[in-house]
């Protein structure tokens, strides 16, 4: 790490300039899948939350005690607890919710996100600066769920958070809520934050060229 | 449910294969599918690996879920995740072994396959429905195909579309997954198979 950082600092890069969906493109899979509804997109941001904050946490703890060598094993085994947790009580007070995102909740061990966060952040930092990062990370992952989520539901059913939104003209636009819509609705996503990307860039250029004029 | 007939296995084999691809249709395994299908060789490579660790994975799975999970149903997923970890672990070691240039080109993909959901999800869908032994294997080998089908049609697109003139605003991910987006339309078609 180049300079310091605050926590806070650590918190807001999640969100938007270091966003684990947009930008780094990581945590694709159930980004895609559990995204055909925005309560179901909630859901699973909710307890991907759940999961990275607590293995951050746990991991940030052990960070001196875990062997090199068997350090990704011991991450996935504690990511895999944290996993069950979450699981079973999804299961003991949710149980429509948690039918609804199926095999989902068991594949957040499988989050890339998750195991990448620990790799990079958690195991080489203090546990109030890892826990931060986990929050930070994960409200960015909330964050894309809910859009892709959102616009998928709207185009596709005609309704957000399950509240009819057009009446009862509307032809839903039933591609996007079956897989190929999350493909192309991602794609076309990651479209929109390169041409900002690119605006703001350019933008940059023109400021800097008018103050060298001057 | 052990049917144990030809036309059961053929079944479970087609579906896991086209109509309901790991990847294109359960949005299983996109790490790798927009990671390492930049090139056809390597794509095909990586294909067979986890293909590989999703048949020990099905069979590891299925000795489990039998024998150990009754007893402990709330150790699923750690159980599983560490026989798949193991089992990368291995090919990992194997593939140095046998092939160097193999290992250096499939790069930080290789110990990914832990976290490949295809693999977890494979092992979780076939507990689920109760999969027998053989049942298990047929659907890991269908599961294991598709994935390598996806990998190398997609792999195949991403090659010709270097040719040709694709503006800078779109390049990378955000075109990989438009491309996705057309195959998973494409394979939507095979829905039809067994519903007629």
């Amino acid at each position: 790490m180049a300079t310091p950082t605050t926590p806070y600092e650590e918190m807001m890069k999640g969100l938007w300039r270091e966003n684990p969906v947009f930008i780094q493109v990581l945590g694709m899979c159930p980004m895609l899948a559990v995204t055909n509804s925005a309560v179901n997109a909630l859901a699973m941001g909710l307890a991907t939350l759940f999961v990275l904050v607590g293995s951050s946490f746990l991991v940030s703890v052990m960070r001196l005690l875990i062997p090199k060598q068997v350090r990704i094993s011991s991450y996935i085994i504690i990511i895999a607890t944290f996993v069950t947790i979450i699981d079973y009580s999804l299961l003991a007070l949710f149980p429509k919710i948690h039918k609804e995102l199926g095999a989902f909740i068991p594949l957040i061990t499988a989050n890339c996100l998750i195991l990448g966060r620990q790799e990079a952040f958690a195991s080489r930092n203090g546990v109030g600066r890892a826990v931060m990062d986990a929050v930070g990370m994960s409200m960015g992952f909330l964050f894309a769920l809910l859009a892709l989520g959102g616009v998928r539901e709207i185009l596709g059913d005609g309704a957000l958070f399950g509240i009819n939104l057009f009446g009862p003209n509307f032809e839903p636009w039933v591609i996007m809520i079956l897989p190929p819509g999350g493909f192309l609705t991602l794609g076309l996503i990651l479209l929109f934050f390169n041409w900002i990307t690119e605006k703001r860039k350019m933008q940059q250029l023109k400021f800097q060229l008018s103050a060298e004029k001057v | 449910m052990t049917d144990a007939t030809l036309q059961n296995f053929l079944w479970i084999f087609i579906s896991a294969l086209l109509v309901n691809n790991f990847v294109l249709a359960y949005f299983l395994g996109l790490c790798p599918f927009l990671g390492v299908s930049g090139k056809l060789e390597t794509s095909v490579r990586l294909g067979f690996a986890t293909t590989f660790v999703l048949i020990i994975t099905a069979i590891c799975g299925w000795a489990l879920n039998t024998y150990v999970l009754p007893h402990a149903p709330y150790l699923r997923l750690i159980t599983f995740i560490v026989v798949i970890a193991s089992t990368v672990q291995f090919i990992e070691m194997l593939i140095k072994k046998l092939s160097p240039s193999l290992f250096r080109s499939l790069g930080i993909f290789l110990p990914l396959i832990t976290t490949n959901c295809a693999i977890l999800g494979l092992a979780i869908f076939a507990t689920n429905r109760n999969y027998g032994l053989m049942e298990s294997f047929v659907y890991a080998l269908g599961a294991g195909g598709g994935f390598t089908l996806a990998l190398v049609l997609m792999a195949g697109l991403r090659e010709e579309s270097e040719l040709s003139d694709v503006p800078t605003l779109i390049q990378g991910t955000a075109f990989n997954l438009i491309i996705a987006g057309i195959l998973s339309m494409a394979f939507m078609g095979f829905a039809g198979l067994f519903n007629s």
